[in-house]
């Protein structure tokens, strides 16, 4: 996490002279001298550096180039439509995925199998501008509606953004039950006379799960990644939305903050699936 | 030259069904990005008010022409050129900064491995396309800039296969023999383990091809990656986003290019895959 920010420390500073940005084009210098002033960049760099990181430490990101307010504030504006999409586009995904791959692994060679292997490839090749457009086409010509910015019409969106995940979901868990239904304690089980049913639901599926945390916790990322172009195609007023903009106009502060907030929900998650894993594999812990 | 034709053919029937279709779109699509430009009488940029929005088939137009009047076809075979250049050029860039990075974190071990590991957390641990954004803020945008960006996209799995793939080959013995003979080690590294270990970097160079594909149409999708005058298959479908309703074709046809190169270099990389390294199994 510290590296992260360091890292944009670095990246900020060097890019060029922020006062001169945000002054107009045509400032005289003693402008920009005072701008320089007022954002602290007459300081020597270790200064600046941990000014910089006690700001971060106390709360304070800074101000949008553009409206003049606390970056903070906007963000957390646009978040819960953000969290609105992501967590529906997840649970769609997962829900959607898991099934099918394991649907396709207990029918291995069959011609279902083959169609959810189809369809993992084609998610995985589909990008999700041109899924999301096609959304909107099939919308607008077959409900003869226009589905985009509305909070209640999240379905759309979220299907687009869960394409994806649902594809690498279903995938995964297919090889990851393949593995475990050939395992010698499956063939123990079996020997002992334990009903088809009771095998997989309490000796294969707890077993073959456990991959899957590390998806989740991978696919965290791809939600993410996945909802800056998703929110930009359905104009939905996400914290995507909002950095796509940002980088267009070129606001820094804003900017800035976002990418560490995502920088620090991605570490976040993947503390908390290493201790999930500490927690549901006894295996680990015992190494 | 028989004989290598029979090898050919022993391979070609090897070939799955879904593989040989793969190839021969690619194929298509390398014809068209490059020989494209012959079929179409006019120039990608030239606009002509006369001819907006003109539906595909019309005569002259085969494609259809966008709101300024621009031959969509003309618009493809260079959106074609650029993104399939920026993908190869971009996926090379992150080959060679990772592999090579790979290479000396393995080599070195000591601080310089620490760095390297630890640069590929960090990178891990971010979505490209948020570090890609992040540095488009920062500068202006150019050209070799977007390539660059593209670039680092996925540098961070060569580096950790690398350096796997060159700690196991360090143990091997003729290694062991070619460093009692006095070699230095870049004369190893580079030129008895690398192309030992080369093959891992070459699928992996596959299957993230269509990944740097999918990056580039994104960010131009965006209006951040290729800038006009030049154009990608992803600018041309951004510019085409507001008509979706009235002139489809302007999203339809690049969109599909990209849907079905995408997939086909992914089932080709899919294949090398599984062809070359059999101990995975047809699970995955």
């Amino acid at each position: 996490m510290l590296i992260a920010v360091s890292l944009v420390f670095i990246f900020i500073r060097f890019s060029g002279d922020p006062a001169a940005a945000l002054a107009p084009p045509d400032a005289s210098q003693e402008v920009i001298d005072q701008y320089t002033e007022m954002l602290g960049l007459d300081k020597p760099l270790w200064l600046q550096y941990t000014n910089y990181l006690k700001g971060l430490i106390q709360g304070e990101f800074g101000y949008s180039l553009h409206t003049g307010r606390a970056v903070e504030d906007i963000f957390l504006e646009r978040l819960p439509f953000t969290l609105n999409l992501g967590i529906t586009a997840f649970f769609i995904s997962l829900f959607c995925g898991v099934p099918l791959g394991f649907y396709a692994a207990l029918n291995r060679g069959s011609n279902l199998d083959r169609v959810v292997m189809g369809f993992s490839v084609f998610a995985f090749a589909m990008p999700n501008f041109l899924f999301g457009l096609l959304m909107i086409l099939i919308a607008a010509l077959w409900f003869n509606a226009y589905l985009g910015g509305e909070a209640a019409n999240v379905l759309f969106p979220a299907m687009t953004l869960g394409l994806a995940s649902m594809g690498s979901f279903a995938r995964f868990s297919r090889s990851s039950l393949l593995e475990v239904i050939n395992a010698p304690y499956m063939y123990a089980a079996e020997a002992r006379g334990i009903l088809f049913h009771r095998r997989m639901l309490f000796h294969a599926l707890p077993n073959a799960a456990i991959p899957l945390v590390t998806l989740i916790g991978l696919s965290l990322g791809g939600l993410i990644a996945g909802s800056v172009v998703t929110e930009q195609v359905f104009a939905w007023p996400g914290v995507g939305q909002l950095l796509v903009r940002s980088v267009a106009t070129r606001d820094l502060a804003m900017v800035q903050f976002i990418v560490l907030s995502v920088s620090f929900t991605m570490v976040t998650a993947n503390l908390l699936v290493d201790l999930l894993y500490l927690f549901i594999d006894p295996r680990i812990r015992v190494d | 030259m028989l004989r290598a034709l029979k090898i050919l053919k022993i391979f070609y029937l090897q070939f799955p069904l879904s593989v040989k279709l793969a190839a021969l779109f690619v194929f298509l699509f390398l014809l068209f990005a490059l020989f494209g430009q012959l079929i179409t009488n006019y120039g990608f940029r030239e606009t002509s008010l006369f001819d907006r929005l003109k539906p595909p088939g019309s005569s002259d137009y085969f494609l259809g022409t966008d709101s300024r009047g621009r031959d969509l076809l003309a618009r493809l075979v260079v959106g074609s050129q650029i993104t399939v250049i920026v993908a190869v050029v971009g996926t090379l860039i992150g080959a060679i900064l990772g592999s090579l990075l790979g290479i000396l974190a393995a080599a070195t071990r000591g601080k310089t491995e620490t760095v390297i590991v630890a640069a590929i957390d960090v990178q891990a641990s971010l979505p490209i396309i948020v570090v890609a954004l992040f540095l488009l803020a920062m500068f202006d945008n150019s050209f070799v800039l977007f390539l660059l960006l593209v670039g680092l996209n996925g540098w961070e799995i060569y580096a950790r296969l690398m350096r796997g793939a060159t700690l196991s080959a360090k143990e091997q013995g003729y290694v062991l023999a070619v460093r009692a003979l006095g070699a230095s080690p870049f004369r190893i590294y580079l030129i008895h383990i690398l192309p030992n270990i080369f093959s891992i970097a070459l699928v992996q160079f596959t299957i993230n091809l269509p990944i740097t594909i999918l990056l580039e149409t994104a960010l131009s999708f965006l209006g951040l990656g290729v800038q006009p005058p030049l154009t990608s298959l992803g600018q041309i479908m951004s510019e085409g986003r507001d008509r979706l309703l009235t002139a489809w074709w302007l999203t339809l046809f690049p969109g599909a290019i990209i849907f079905f190169l995408a997939l086909s270099i992914s089932i080709i990389g899919d294949w090398l895959r599984d062809f070359l390294d059999p101990s995975i199994g047809k699970n995955l």
